[in-house]
């Protein structure tokens, strides 16, 4: 999960709009063109993939294995036959309960430990601090064994609280990020506040929560994407009970399950890649207004 | 609060200590470990077959796609720094594919890239092309991979974008007085003040690298074709001629798969050992290349 927090609007041009006449603009928008050629050119192939996987979900299943291209003719119903060909609802409410309960946890239990490690002076936070370093570096390989164990001995595999329960006691890479952001508070807020009479609990509840508003936004979304794409976790704890699968594994299923029909599996394909899209453009202003809020820092 | 942290460490510091001591064993989960001493370690490094096609799989992948992953990235960065219009909207082009689940990307693209009826051959073939096999050659799987990961590469991009930006222009006019050419600023100035980037992305190409997983037990059980639930995929990991048995597949099948989780904790100790080296390697000799300004932009 190395989804770092970036600026996903750091850098455009802000430009005076003053309509010139027709001729000039298209001449500047050929020359924009020419000037833009190899950008173009590599947009091109970044898009091309994601218009082949759409119009594959558009064909007939003949269709699909011809080598026409276009769809002829264009089957909608395929995003329909989607569902009844695998319980994708079913998928989407196990992937909504693991992502939702995982990242409601982990603000729950991140954000206290952030505020430790970055506002309270105590023995052993630097050590504490290292060991946070060292558990987001470390592949998950190295300790799958042994948690894998525990959650078999409390007969939990094959359900998804073996993914979502660790999140009680915090997500290094969320407390990291935190922790980066809180270091940023003005300290003389805080001071306010506790001169004011505030114990630390209040202070963390009222003035951090608050003030860290878009870095705690961007850590969930973090978090709930780096859940809605996790493999490797629901595979090794749900492969075996196909009724707690999220999206990704039945995803991962679903073409071997119903073999080649690959205007189906482009169908549901482009149906999972669709929520994360629009989870993206609907919370591009909550990035934006983050990374421009942290400008208090500044 | 440090009831947080401490559970935290412990929860992460016994699998740790765990697995150190099932690497010593023969267990199954059924029984109780056998201690075995170093015969886990020995079949290891001595008799394994799979072992060492799995390590270099794994060199090779982190070899080719991390510097290729960081030339594209940069090279769209340095595009999109350079162009006047449109930044927002081929910003979007570039960064959507990163958005996209690696479960869906790898599906995408095994389709893409199949060998009968995928677009990409259709196109080849027009051209008078040679079609590879792609997902089902042994020669073309890992380079099929490698394609795939330069399609998200967004994140860094995103990242790289950001560092280009914030590179001060007095620097650039500075050189241009003394006579550099776009090259030579390029070269003097922008890649040294961008080189702390370059680091961070390094080392997260490489620690992802060495937990490779989802795209390659994905695209080898699709592209293998196995049919029926998911665990029975195992069967077909590493597909084509374990051209794509890459070290965390090898490990998740000797642990759950075979359930030989003695043997799998020996893996673990081993990548646990390699991922320490191999970051405080790039670390250490970053330090010739890597040139931190006086006061951080941010």
């Amino acid at each position: 999960m190395t989804s770092a927090a970036t600026p996903v609007a750091a850098a455009s041009a802000p430009l005076v709009k003053r309509r010139p006449p027709a001729p000039v603009r298209r001449k500047r928008v050929l020359v924009a063109i020419a000037d833009h050629s190899i950008l173009i050119a590599a947009a091109l192939a970044f898009v091309a993939p994601l218009v082949f996987i759409t119009l594959t979900a558009l064909m007939t299943n003949d269709q699909a294995l011809s080598p026409k291209l276009w769809p002829h003719p264009f089957r909608w119903d395929n995003f329909v036959e989607v569902f009844r060909e695998a319980p994708l609802v079913r998928y989407a409410l196990n992937t909504l309960l693991y992502a939702g309960l995982a990242t409601l946890f982990m603000l729950v239990s991140s954000i206290p430990v952030a505020y430790a490690l970055a506002r309270l002076r105590w023995r052993g936070r630097h050590a504490a601090f290292l060991v946070v370093l060292v558990a987001m570096m470390l592949p998950p390989q190295v300790t799958v064994v042994p948690v894998y164990v525990l959650w078999a001995k409390l007969h939990l595999v094959g359900t998804l609280w073996p993914l979502i329960l660790p999140n009680l006691l915090g997500d290094a890479f969320s407390i990291f990020l935190l922790r980066q952001f809180f270091l940023t508070i003005p300290e003389e807020y805080l001071d306010a506040a506790r001169v004011d009479g505030c114990g630390e609990l209040r202070i963390l509840s009222t003035v951090v929560v608050r003030l860290a508003k878009p870095a705690i936004a961007a850590v969930a979304l973090f978090m709930f994407l780096y859940c809605f794409n996790d493999f490797f976790g629901p595979l090794l704890y749900t492969g075996e009970s196909p009724e707690h699968w999220t999206v990704a594994v039945g995803l991962a299923q679903f073409r071997t399950l119903y073999q080649v029909h690959w205007n189906l599996t482009m169908a549901a394909t482009l149906l999972t890649m669709a929520p994360v899209v629009t989870l993206f453009f609907l919370a591009q202003r909550a990035f934006v207004e983050g990374v421009t809020l942290t400008g208090v820092k500044g | 609060m440090s009831p947080w942290v401490a559970g935290f460490s412990v929860f992460f510091g016994y699998p740790l200590v765990t697995t150190a001591y099932f690497s010593f064993t023969h267990y199954d989960l059924l029984s109780s470990p056998r201690w075995l001493g170093l015969a886990n370690y020995r079949y290891l490094f001595e008799s394994d077959q799979r072992i060492w096609p799995s390590v270099a799989n794994t060199l090779w992948m982190i070899a080719v796609a991390v510097p290729l992953n960081v030339v594209f990235a940069f090279g769209i960065a340095l595009m999109l720094s350079r162009a006047r219009r449109g930044v927002g909207f081929f910003r979007t082009v570039f960064y959507l594919p990163a958005l996209a689940p690696p479960v869906a990307a790898t599906l995408g693209f095994v389709y893409l890239l199949n060998p009968a009826t995928g677009p990409v051959n259709i196109a080849l073939r027009h051209l008078g092309l040679p079609d590879p096999l792609w997902f089902d050659s042994p020669t073309w799987s890992k380079p099929s991979l490698v394609l795939l990961g330069i399609w998200g590469v967004g994140n860094t991009m995103i990242i790289f974008l950001a560092a280009i930006v914030d590179v001060p222009r007095q620097l650039y006019e500075s050189a241009s007085l003394d006579g550099a050419g776009p090259l030579r600023r390029l070269r003097y100035v922008t890649l040294p003040s961008i080189s702390p980037v370059i680091l961070f992305a390094v080392v997260i190409g490489v620690i992802e690298g060495l937990q490779y997983f989802t795209q390659a037990y994905v695209a080898s059980t699709i592209a293998g074709g196995s049919a029926a639930a998911a665990t029975e995929g195992a069967n077909s990991l590493g597909y084509p001629q374990e051209s794509t048995l890459f070290y965390p597949i090898l490990l998740y099948q000797q642990g759950f798969r075979y359930f030989n989780m003695g043997y799998a904790s020996a893996m673990a100790m081993l990548l646990l050992v390699v991922s320490f080296a191999v970051t405080a390697l790039i670390v250490r000799n970053s330090r010739r290349w890597v040139h931190y300004q006086g006061a951080p932009a941010r």
